[in-house]
């Protein structure tokens, strides 16, 4: 059984050798939690008094799942991130990695947990004095993996990010994305269970973002490790992620799997952060728009988002009966995350027998979500 | 005659310089990491430590070397058992320019970049680790480039502790030069001046380019 096996590994490069019979007393909901924060808080020393950077942050992270943290600059994704490294120390709540509350670990347990967690960062943070090989070497070097070991390993690893031929290269002499392939070479080195990205695509031009994507999801479904990752951008997540939050103001503002929170996110924020996904309204309709109809033929403009597994089979011909009158698509378009379907569809609404008030009922029985965006004439 | 006397001038200002900048430059390059890595933010804090060790380089950078090398004498004496001749001067050139290279180094390590820190601590190194793997190799071509302009002001104040009995290409100048009103040596020591201090710079700049792969 992997998950014991991986638990048992934990649990000794935690220090502590655990009575099987402990493991598997734990509560059958947190059987597969590989991360879970307590009530994290964290309190900076600002110039102008203390920070609070997170506070009341409850999560479970489970094992094998892409997770992503979402928000805007500010929102404590960097501090969340690293206290599972503790890179950074909360200063409340507990963080447990496998069920170990990592607060207390000195330096050598601390070591031992680093090196079963990589991490790849926006910057790459690659040593510019090391050649490609040197970088991904370094880990198992101050670890003391034997010379022959190493060799075997780097080398699997630079096979595996398409990086062979670059092993005698420097950092300098690399593209943005080659240095970003050293960066997870190097974070997986070391065989991990969890994988931390910080902003790992942000600083790469899409279509690099788009190759560090396909294969940090092809690393997470071979290795079956789990990814835990922060961004700003709405399609990173929307790329790669099984589960996401949305941070704002050092709290937790929304969660849940990624199509939930594409098709009908709750927060404001997390509008904001999806608008530049959303097909926008075009500037000439926009300009055509009026909040009240300015004659009784005006049509009405609503925005129906479909979302689950009725959008795979949006029914137009039902949606028209519903409406009545005229409808025309001014725009619309159905795309797929995590396998379901998510429509978002405008319509005008012309020479209908029902009123305003009617129509949005009926358009409701329908869609999942109507906005009504005014008229046109 | 001349150009024993000469010879044997510039092969004491070699050793003087050579010896002195050997000792300077690891105990230098400790008292640098020392001053980074214990200062606030660093990965072995120690703020007691940094302030006394601060203090303790600025104190013998702000002595002119001439005073301090004055100032040094009994110690000198107890080192080396005289004040005369090629190994006196080592004591008080060692002294000197050891803090002076620390600064120098000190900027360097400061100047890694902090993810990289960040970064070795996440992939697993202990401190030391990031000492020797990350700190040290990172700024290798800044402390190079430092150690050659250490080297170069020591070749300088090497010339001053000629004059009060270092021997050495300064002492040359100074009785035969200064005190003869020989124009001549003067000159020649000039010339092999520049050439040294020429040499020493073109090594160390084309050292710290091929150390520097940034």
């Amino acid at each position: 059984m992997p998950t014991t096996n991986v638990q048992r590994r934990l649990a000794d490069t935690a220090g502590l050798v655990r009575q099987p019979a402990e493991t598997l007393e734990l509560h059958p909901q947190l059987a597969n939690s590989l991360v879970r924060f307590i009530g994290v808080g964290k309190t900076y020393e600002g110039a102008q008094g203390p920070v609070q950077a997170l506070q009341g942050i409850d999560l479970t992270i489970e094992r094998g799942e892409v997770f992503g943290i979402i928000g805007r600059s500010g929102a404590g994704k960097s501090s969340l991130i690293r206290t599972i490294n503790r890179l950074e120390q909360p200063s409340s709540g507990r963080v447990l990695i496998d069920q170990v509350d990592i607060g207390d670990f000195d330096e050598d347990r601390l070591v031992a947990l680093r090196r079963r967690i990589g991490m790849i960062f926006q910057h790459f943070n690659l040593m510019s004095a090391k050649t490609v090989w040197q970088n991904v070497e370094l880990p198992l070097k101050v670890a003391g993996v034997p010379q022959a070991e190493r060799w075997r390993k780097v080398g699997e690893l630079l096979e595996l990010v398409g990086l062979q031929g670059k092993r005698d290269a420097y950092p300098a002499q690399l593209s943005g994305g080659q240095k970003q392939r050293v960066g997870i070479a190097r974070a997986l080195v070391h065989d991990p269970q969890i994988l931390l990205c910080d902003e790992a695509t942000s600083a790469l031009d899409p279509e690099t973002t788009e190759s560090i994507l396909a294969l940090l999801r092809d690393i997470n479904r071979r290795l079956g490790l789990t990814i835990i990752l922060i961004t700003h951008e709405m399609a990173v997540i929307r790329a790669i992620c099984d589960r996401v939050v949305v941070l704002e103001g050092g709290q937790v503002v929304e969660q849940g799997p990624v199509w939930q929170v594409f098709g009908d996110p709750r927060h404001e924020v997390s509008r904001t952060l999806l608008a530049p996904l959303q097909h926008g309204l075009s500037d000439e309709l926009r300009a055509r728009l009026r909040s009240t109809a300015p004659t009784p033929e005006a049509a009405l403009v609503l925005r129906l988002s479909v979302t689950g597994a009725q959008a795979g089979e949006a029914d137009l011909s039902s949606l028209f009966n519903l409406l009545g009158g005229q409808v025309s698509l001014l725009q619309g378009g159905i795309e797929r995350i995590q396998g379901r379907a998510l429509g978002s569809l405008v319509v005008a609404v012309s020479n209908s027998p029902h009123d305003r008030e009617h129509l949005l009922q009926r358009a409701r029985q329908w869609a999942q979500q109507v906005e009504e965006l005014g008229y046109v004439v | 005659m001349w150009f024993d006397r000469l010879l044997q001038g510039a092969l004491d200002t070699l050793l003087m310089v050579g010896v002195s900048s050997l000792i300077a430059l690891p105990v230098g390059v400790v008292m640098a990491v020392v001053l980074v890595t214990s200062d606030r933010g660093g990965i072995y804090q120690a703020p007691a430590l940094n302030r006394v060790l601060g203090a303790f380089v600025n104190l013998f950078r702000s002595v002119p070397f001439l005073i301090l090398m004055v100032a040094l004498i009994p110690f000198t004496r107890l080192i080396v058992g005289t004040t005369y001749g090629v190994w006196a001067a080592v004591v008080p050139l060692t002294i000197a320019a050891t803090p002076f290279f620390a600064r120098i180094a000190e900027v360097s390590l400061r100047e890694v970049d902090h993810g990289l820190i960040e970064a070795a601590q996440a992939m697993g190194c202990r401190r030391w680790h990031i000492v020797w793997h990350v700190l040290l190799p990172e700024a290798r071509p800044g402390i190079v480039a430092g150690f050659t302009i250490t080297v170069v002001t020591m070749i300088n104040s090497s010339a001053m502790a000629g004059a009060i009995g270092a021997g050495g290409l300064g002492d040359i100048a100074y009785r035969y030069g200064y005190q003869r009103f020989d124009s001549q040596i003067m000159l020649t020591v000039i010339v092999l001046l520049v050439a040294l201090v020429t040499l020493i710079q073109f090594s160390g700049d084309r050292l710290a380019r091929v150390l520097n792969k940034r």
